[in-house]
């Protein structure tokens, strides 16, 4: 039960993480310039988004969960659990970001999620 | 729906960069962490010790700098394209590092995790023909599209 309750944690919080950060990106806009000065300036902005910090935020915690499951669990059945977050990376994407998930995105998502899951278990 | 396949070419280059950088990253971490090795026991003072072990490492230190260009480039990347594209692409690193065993470091690498890389491969590619953004551009700050929406245009 504790076990399942860190896998959720992971992988939620990670996820979630994760799409907060993306939020954030977002409201900056695109970045057309690769210049030093210009990069830094997108950082700078991204340090000011709220969004990145309640990322940055969850991303520890699920730093931190997974540690304390690696104590418990064996890592062949934590790291390729943790191939889950791409699915529910499509369904935040679709629901959280408005993104328009495709059939196709879908199935790549559902193949990337068992592949990661296969490579980690090998 | 397509607003993005412009944006193909750098897209594609940023997550080159993701993955290079992510794996390295991870690799010599991986590397300088194994040479540090555990630490003795689990209060302060052995805690401590292994931290300053660990900074002391330039394996460490070397991939540390790895993952924040990895961050980076993954922040510049999500300023455009979608994070359900983004995140699925940028798993190609995991069929990157065993291919990168198998033929470099002549590992070997199981059938199941050969049929993973498959697996991976196809679905990268499968996410990678989709349009890399399906949302509306956020005009860029200080430009008079963006002043006319702040003002509740």
């Amino acid at each position: 039960m504790q076990i399942a309750f860190f896998v959720l944690l992971v992988v939620v919080a990670g996820t979630s993480g994760e799409m907060f950060v993306s939020r954030a990106m977002k409201g900056i806009g695109e970045v057309t310039s690769f210049r030093p000065g210009a990069i830094a300036r997108v950082v700078l902005r991204a340090l000011a988004a709220p969004w990145m910090w309640a990322g940055l935020g969850m991303m520890a915690l699920a730093f931190f969960s997974l540690l304390v499951l690696l104590s418990r669990a064996n890592v062949s059945f934590v790291v390729p659990v943790t191939a889950l977050s791409y699915v529910l990376a499509a369904l935040g994407g679709r629901f959280f970001l408005g993104e328009q998930v495709s059939a196709n995105r879908w199935l790549g998502v559902c193949l990337v999620c068992l592949g990661v899951a296969l490579v980690c278990a090998g | 729906m397509a607003f993005g396949q412009h944006l193909r070419g750098k897209t594609a280059l940023l997550l080159f960069l993701m993955v290079a950088f992510g794996s390295s990253g991870d690799t010599l971490i991986g590397k300088g962490m194994r040479a540090v090795g555990p630490p003795a026991a689990w209060s302060v003072a052995p805690i401590v010790a292994f931290v300053s072990h660990a900074a002391g490492s330039p394996a460490v230190w070397a991939g540390f700098g790895c993952l924040l260009l990895f961050f980076l480039s993954y922040m510049l990347v999500l300023t455009w394209a979608d994070f359900s594209f983004v995140l699925p692409a940028s798993a190609a690193a995991y069929a990157v590092v065993p291919l990168l065993g198998h033929f470099f470091l002549g590992e070997e690498v199981s059938a199941l995790r050969w049929t993973g890389v498959a697996l991976i491969t196809l679905g990268v590619g499968l996410v990678g023909n989709t349009p890399p953004r399906t949302t509306q551009a956020v005009p860029a700050a200080g430009t008079p599209v963006a002043a006319a929406q702040a003002k509740g245009n």
